[in-house]
């Protein structure tokens, strides 16, 4: 991979940091009058989702990143794995573990279509899309006409995730929720 | 025209709409000018002259971290070039007026320095810089807060030996502390990548962790002997030799830097020297060192104080401005 600058920097751009790969969120000049220039750099390892500040001498590189987001239909889970497939037509399948699907596991759907972030080709993170809907199997039963609102109740998706949801919502109705926040937001 | 590329049409259009205009607001470029005149009354109402020196000059100053705009003068127009540099500060040409016998003088101008571009630097921008003999730091940090006390309407500056503020923010000796105990703070509180020289280290805690901490107005001074740029090495409070320079910051930000001038000709030629050594260890290109300078040393320059303000910053203070631009009429980007 091309080395990058700190000049090059950019939100966005993919660089290989303590041997992870990062992603560069923001990068600010600083420079005293008379010293020293740096570049105090936000950066997010993708492997971990942990953002941290970091601070390099102005001039100084790092190496790029083989950092590619792909467009994944998810296929199935076999207990230990979470297969995806490549919608491009290359019908091109991945494996990915828990610590790359990690949160994304709550909202997973077969034949949704995913953003599997990949590594030197090894997914190491998978990204839902911003809503997706999913079927209720476990909540109290509704309250006849009451779509008021006010009043919330736990619900219990297909995927195990716990959303709270209006009283009326029942077993068997497919609601949209914002993946983001984990919030209900509609019946779909 | 399909679709795509109208859109495309109309969003390149938008967007040089908006460049054409400035990144000031015209109400901050009247603050602005409002400034500007009470600098000039300031000095005038202190006898101090105005001076104009060139903004193209054959030497650079010899800074190792900064990094002049060279242009090339072309005799006819198409003769062979030679390289002049834009100033980086008026420093040099009005230590030789100094030295010629003006007294005390102040200039405003434009100066330029190569690279340094983000929310506070413009490559382009106003400093304000003034000189004045019989004065020592002290007295001139005195006009200084004077002088910044009026514009921004604020308290005088506290006054905190550079030493003492690591002390006090950091917890630091900087007198006794090693070179590794410098880069481990700086690696574990800054996440510093790379490495550095031990003066690196120092501006590295400086710039990341102190700086943005003096929120209210403060004059660092007896910088370390190794950060002397163009002022005396003078015996300091705590009996340690340090740098007769000082530096201003309010609103967590570097605001002015200013000396009691070094006027021995032979020990500026020789820190002339060792910044070329260090511009050279920092793989930076050699420049045309100032000559005029040193014999305009050597002619005999007053016992005086000089100080540089950034001007731009200091509108930014008194507007409550986020980013240098919102201050300047054209930023750097659509100048």
């Amino acid at each position: 991979m091309a080395n990058y600058s700190t000049n090059e920097f950019k939100p966005g751009l993919k660089v290989m940091l303590d041997g992870d790969p990062c992603a560069i969120l923001e990068n600010e000049y600083v420079k005293p009058g008379k010293g020293q220039a740096f570049n105090r750099v936000k950066v997010r390892n993708l492997k971990t989702g942990r953002v941290n500040e970091r601070t390099f001498k102005s001039g100084d590189s790092l190496e790029g990143a083989d950092v590619m987001d792909r467009d994944m239909e998810y296929l199935y889970a076999d207990g230990e794995f979470w297969h995806f497939m490549a919608t491009d037509g290359s019908f091109e399948q991945v494996a990915a573990d828990e610590k790359a699907v990690s949160d994304a596991s709550n909202w997973l759907k077969e034949q949704v279509v995913y953003q599997v972030t990949l590594f030197n080709g090894a997914p190491i993170a998978v990204t839902a899309p911003n809503f997706v809907e999913l079927e209720v199997v476990e909540t109290d039963p509704g309250v006849r006409g009451d779509t008021s609102g006010g009043g919330t109740k736990p619900a219990k998706l297909m995927t195990g995730a716990v959303v709270k949801v209006p009283l009326f919502i029942n077993v068997g109705d497919v609601l949209k929720v914002d993946t983001r926040s984990g919030d209900y937001v509609g019946r779909a | 025209m399909e679709t795509g590329a109208w859109l495309r049409f109309f969003l390149i259009g938008g967007r040089i709409m908006r460049h054409w205009q400035p990144s000031a607001s015209i109400e901050a470029l009247r603050g602005r000018a409002k400034i500007i005149e009470q600098i000039r009354y300031f000095f005038s109402s202190r006898g101090v002259l105005e001076v104009d020196t060139p903004a193209l000059s054959l030497a650079a100053v010899s800074d190792p971290h900064i990094t002049p705009f060279a242009a090339a003068f072309v005799p006819d127009g198409s003769g062979e070039p030679s390289w002049r540099y834009l100033h980086t500060s008026p420093e040099y040409p009005m230590k030789r007026l100094l030295a010629a016998g003006s007294g005390a003088i102040w200039q405003l101008c434009k100066v330029f320095r190569n690279g340094e571009s983000g929310g506070r630097h413009n490559p382009e921008f106003s400093m304000l810089e003034w000189y004045r003999p019989g004065f020592d730091h002290h007295r001139l940090m005195d006009e200084v807060s004077d002088l910044v006390g009026q514009v921004l309407r604020c308290a005088p500056a506290r006054r905190i030996a550079y030493a003492a503020l690591f002390e006090e923010v950091l917890g630091l000796d900087i007198h006794t502390c090693g070179d590794d105990q410098l880069a481990e703070e700086g690696r574990k509180r800054c996440g510093f990548v790379g490495s550095l020289e031990r003066d690196g280290w120092l501006e590295l805690l400086f710039s990341h962790c102190i700086e943005p901490g003096l929120h209210e107005p403060t004059l660092v001074y007896a910088f370390p002997a190794s950060q002397a740029a163009l002022a005396q090495v003078v015996e300091g409070d705590d009996r340690v030799a340090s740098a007769a320079r000082f530096e201003l910051f309010i609103g967590g930000m570097e605001l002015a830097n200013g000396y009691f001038e070094l006027t021995d000709a032979n020990e500026q030629a020789r820190r002339f020297s060792a910044d070329q050594e260090q511009r050279q260890r920092l793989g930076r290109s050699a420049l045309p060192v100032d000559e005029l300078l040193v014999q305009a040393l050597q002619a005999g320059l007053p016992s005086c104080a000089g100080v540089a303000l950034g001007v731009d910053r200091l509108v930014m203070l008194a507007l409550g401005a986020e980013r240098i631009e919102e201050v300047i009429a054209f930023g750097f980007d659509r100048a």
